[in-house]
This record gives C-alpha cells, sequence and structure tokens, in this order.
C-alpha cells in the first residue's frame, strides 16, 4: 500500500531551496529489531513507488514484482523492503503537475530543474524519516542505478552495499541524443503548450511518439525479431500509413498506454536529470571513491545497446582502482535494456547469493563444500 | 582443515602463498582456489574470469570475481595492488602473453605461474612415434577443440624469464599424482613458478 511522507523543504543541488515535498513510498516485509536488513529499491525512468505485489485498487503488480517478495531476490522474509516515487516523478511524489501552493496551479515549468542527486536526497530523508540509519543495499537498474550510485558517491557509509544494474556513470552522447528526441516529440505538440497544459488537452501524441523511441531503445535486435518478425496486423488495407507491422501496433499501444500514466512535464524533467547526471561530476570516479567500503555486485547485459556493459566496466574499474570490493557480471541475455526487467533467474541468483555475504558479513561462504 | 583431495598444483599454490596477503587470480574458474586461500590463509581475494558459468559459481561461494577477459582486465589496477597475482592454467590461454604477463609483474609483487608442459615425454613419444598432436593428462584437448593458443615447455618459460630479466624465486614440478625433481622438462606435466620483477625491470 503506498504511504506517503512529507517534509517541509529541500536544497537542491542547483543551489535552489524547494518545498514542501511528498514522497509516495511502499514497503515490504518487516524491519528487524536491530535496524539492520533495510534495502532501498530505486526505480526507473517510468517506475513508481509500486515495486511489488499486487495492487488492490487495480490488481497490478509492482514493476519488480518478479524480485521483491518471499523467497525471491529481495527476500522479504529476510529483509525489509522500500521503494519510493522520485522526487519529479508524477506517480503520488512532487512533481511538475503537483499544487504550487502560491498559486493553487500545478507547478508546470516552475517547477525547479532537478537532479538525480536531489532524488537521493529525498530518499535518504525518507529512510531517516523510517528510522533507518544504514541500509543493507540500495539496488537499481537504468535511472535506477544512477540513483545507487549517488548514494554510493554522496552517502558512501549509509550503504553496506549497492547494486547497480544496467547503468553508468554519466550518460553517453548518443543516451543523450534518443532523450532529447523524445523531449523535442513532447514540445513539439501544440497541447503541450509550454507546459501549461493540465487544465486542457495534454501533449498526448508527442509523449507517445517518446514513449515509443524509448521502448525502441529499451528492446535489441534479436528481441524485436523474436517478438515480432515481419508479421502483418490482420490488416485489410496495407500502405495506407496504419500500423501494419505488429511492431508498429506495438509501439502505438506501449505509446498510447503510457501518456494514461505519465505526465509530459515529468518526461522532461526526469529525463535531463539523467542527462546531467555524473556520479562524480566530471571528476574520475575512483577519486569520490577512495576509502569507500561499500561493498558492489555490478550487473550488464550483453544485448544492451543503450547502457552497454562497457559502461558498467567502466564502474567496477574505477572501484578497482579505489581498492573497493566489486562484483562484475555481464549476464547473457537478448532482450537489450530491458533485460532488467526480464532476467529475473540470473538476477536472482547472483543478488541471493551477493545479499547474504553483505548481510551475514562473510568473506565466503560457510558451508560450501569442496 | 586439510583438503585432502585438493588438486595437487592448488596445493602448491597454497603452500606458497602467506597469510593476509592480497590475492588477484587470473582465470579463477569457477573459485575453487581463491575459496581455499580464503578459508585456509584468510587471503583477500579477487578473481577474474571469462566463463559465466563459472562466474555463478563464484558468486555463489561469495567471492569478489569480475567477468571478463584477462587480456584486456588488468589495466585498472594500480601497480603493486596484490601480493600474489596467479596465473594457474591460464596463461597458455590468453592472447597477448607478454603483456599480460608484464601487466601481472606491475600489479603483483609476486606472480604465480602454472602451466602444461608441453615437453612432457608422453607428449613427445605422441608427437615422435604418433606424429600426432599429443593429447595427455595436462593438456586432455583435442587439436580441435583446445583453449589452449600457447604451447610451451618448462624451458621455453625459464629462457623466456631469463630473456625477460624476470627472478624465479621457486620452481616447483608435478607429475600425474607427486612432485618432480629430476629432469622437469621431460618428466613434469605440469610446472608452477613464482616469479618477480628483477631490480632493474622495475
Amino acid at each position: 500500500m503506498t504511504q506517503y511522507f512529507t517534509f517541509d523543504s529541500i536544497q537542491l543541488e542547483s543551489g535552489e531551496k524547494f518545498g514542501p515535498v511528498k514522497i509516495a513510498y511502499e514497503t515490504y516485509g518487516v524491519l528487524d529489531s536491530e535496524r539492520t536488513n533495510a534495502i532501498l529499491i530505486v526505480h526507473a525512468l517510468s517506475g513508481d513507488a509500486h515495486a511489488a505485489g499486487v495492487d488492490k485498487s487495480d490488481e497490478t503488480p509492482g514493476w519488480w514484482d518478479s524480485m521483491i517478495g518471499p523467497n525471491k531476490a529481495f527476500d522479504t522474509n529476510k529483509y525489509f523492503v522500500i521503494c519510493s516515487n522520485v522526487f519529479g516523478g508524477c506517480k503520488g511524489s512532487t512533481g511538475p503537475l503537483s499544487i504550487n501552493p502560491e498559486t493553487g496551479k500545478p507547478y508546470a515549468l516552475d517547477f525547479p530543474l532537478i537532479s538525480i542527486g536531489d532524488m537521493v536526497e529525498c530518499q535518504k530523508r525518507l529512510i531517516e524519516h523510517l528510522g533507518i540509519d544504514t541500509l543493507l543495499t540500495v539496488a537499481g537498474g537504468s535511472m535506477g542505478g544512477m540513483q545507487v550510485l549517488s548514494w554510493l558517491t554522496r552517502y558512501p557509509n549509509r550503504v553496506k552495499s549497492v547494486i547497480p544494474i544496467a547503468t553508468a556513470i554519466r550518460h553517453s552522447p548518443q543516451q543523450i541524443a534518443f532523450h532529447e528526441v523524445g523531449r523535442q516529440a513532447i514540445m513539439a505538440d501544440p497541447h503541450w503548450k509550454s507546459g501549461n497544459y493540465y487544465d486542457g488537452l495534454h501533449p498526448t501524441k508527442g509523449l507517445a511518439v517518446a514513449r515509443m523511441i524509448g521502448h525502441i531503445t529499451y528492446m535489441s535486435d534479436a528481441s524485436m525479431t523474436e517478438k515480432f518478425g515481419r508479421q502483418r496486423k490482420k490488416s485489410t488495407e496495407p500502405f495506407k500509413f496504419t500500423a501494419d507491422f505488429q511492431v508498429e501496433g506495438y509501439l502505438r499501444y506501449r505509446g498510447d498506454n503510457f501518456v494514461k500514466r505519465f505526465d509530459a512535464n515529468s518526461y522532461l524533467y526526469i529525463t535531463k536529470a539523467m542527462d546531467n547526471f555524473d556520479a562524480s561530476d566530471g571528476k574520475p570516479l575512483q577519486e569520490s571513491l577512495r576509502g569507500v567500503k561499500t561493498k558492489l555486485l555490478v550487473i550488464a547485459f550483453k544485448s544492451d545497446w543503450l547502457y552497454p556493459a562497457y559502461q558498467s566496466k567502466e564502474i567496477v574499474r574505477a572501484c578497482k582502482l579505489a581498492g573497493l570490493d566489486a562484483t562484475y557480471c555481464e549476464i547473457d541475455s537478448t532482450c537489450g535494456h530491458d533485460a532488467f526487467l526480464l532476467e529475473v533467474g540470473e538476477e536472482t541468483y547472483l543478488i541471493t547469493h551477493f545479499l547474504k555475504r553483505v548481510f551475514h558479513e562473510y568473506e565466503v561462504t560457510g558451508n560450501y563444500e569442496i | 582443515m586439510r583438503y585432502d583431495d585438493i588438486r595437487p598444483d592448488h596445493n602448491v599454490i597454497l603452500e606458497i602463498i602467506k597469510d593476509s596477503s592480497l590475492v588477484l587470480d587470473l582465470g579463477c574458474g569457477t573459485g575453487e582456489l581463491l575459496y581455499v586461500l580464503i578459508k585456509e590463509r584468510k587471503v583477500h581475494a579477487q578473481g577474474i574470469e571469462i566463463d559465466s558459468s563459472a562466474i555463478f559459481k563464484c558468486v555463489a561461494k561469495g567471492l569478489s570475481v569480475f567477468h571478463g577477459d584477462i587480456d584486456t582486465g588488468l589495466a585498472e589496477y594500480e601497480d603493486k595492488s596484490f601480493d600474489y597475482v596467479i596465473l594457474n592454467q591460464s596463461l597458455q590461454q590468453v592472447r597477448h602473453v607478454d603483456t599480460v604477463l608484464k601487466d601481472a609483474l606491475r600489479v603483483g609483487k609476486k606472480v604465480i605461474v602454472g602451466f602444461p608442459n608441453f615437453a612432457h615425454y608422453a607428449s613427445r613419444l605422441q608427437i615422435f612415434f604418433g606424429g600426432k598432436t599429443p593429447v595427455t593428462g595436462a593438456l586432455p584437448y583435442q587439436w580441435y577443440e583446445t583453449p589452449n593458443l600457447h604451447f610451451l615447455s618448462i624451458s621455453d618459460f625459464r629462457s623466456y624469464c631469463r630473456s625477460k630479466d624476470i627472478n624465479i624465486e621457486k620452481e616447483i614440478y608435478l607429475g600425474k599424482r607427486k612432485r618432480v625433481k629430476l629432469l622437469p622438462n621431460l618428466f613434469a606435466q605440469i610446472g608452477l613458478f613464482l616469479i618477480s620483477n628483477s631490480k632493474n625491470n622495475q
């Protein structure tokens, strides 16, 4: 069940002071008496606080329900799992569609420019509010991975381990380029009206196109071929720019569905925060990590061309140079960037064993027989 | 605790490595050696391994490992980051032996190298009388399926070290089960070397 935590204000990375801030969050499992079993799950671009379980209102499973729950990778029989909607989002946390108390209207573009660091700052406030000093781990993929890295560099003493998945220290020009096309699609929609669309029609076409571009980058050549081939839909009128091919139908469906659940301005703000993100502010990452005791499990996927494995290896390389304990695994998958939500078996295996080691603080498993 | 069925080459390495050392195992496989070293020598260990199913087994043991190939995996370490760098049964499988050894000697104070001896008498007999690429206990692969890229003998490695000004601190030779003292280049299946950079090489 989604809960809310509100605080007066936050000092943004940009220097601006902003408030009040409301953060939507869910928790699963029970916090132990020593408060050592808390895990923070951080979501990707379009995620929300509902990470696990089935929502009673609309019966949708959480976005990472395959990984969080009893006897799953993030085992709620053992661990206390927290997931919150990011600051700037549109799923219950304060974002551009929230009401500005000064005007009584949605902030729209009066909402300040936010950063991944600001999202993490809000998460830190939340875990303090929940009475947690140190997290057993922070885990997430894609933009979630960026928040994970931000936790590592900002609050290394608050995280015993981190699990960045399919992510990057900073975006490459290619990643920024895809985001920019998405943003341009939104801003080119006549209904966008410089962000002031909340009392009228929303820029749904633009947002849907942005999402379609996103979905292309989340898949791979192989996964698209496997999923759609060149199969046509049951269309009687081909060549009139209807969605003839299955892949076209899929993208349109995904785009149209997305606009029902996501705010276009949030999309602009969050993608910009991702593009601006740099885990070590332009310095080599290893310089920000010296003396850090946090353990890492870094996971990448072979067919992920949006966040290629070399970007994950850069994280590990910095860790090695700084003397951190980092394990790196490249999972063989054809699913592209989506793999982090789909390759449940491999991820579960790796994360289960890694967490066991961090939780019990041993060097190697004791019961392993040679 | 004794590991009676521990591989003989692992036993040799266990004897060489001192307590609480920092160890990097290049081509660590499923992590058996690192596991024993952590249990018995309380080493701080890391491994690099290319095979994904082997990496999964390492993670299950609780080891800290890097999934990647040795040829490119050493650049990210500072000089003298480790007390020992281990290249056991992996040197013959790397593409650029020279670069990997140089890098291993850079990031490790000492390097342990173990490899199958191509000049073992069984191999010689097979080549000489059979006229075929040898298949032996230490070199168990057919020519078309071998992961080995380089075939070297104990004498080859010794002269390599001489030519590169590398110190050989220890050499241990293994037969099928026992250690070999006499004419190792003829009778040893496996050669294990503890090497380090000589002073004028650093």
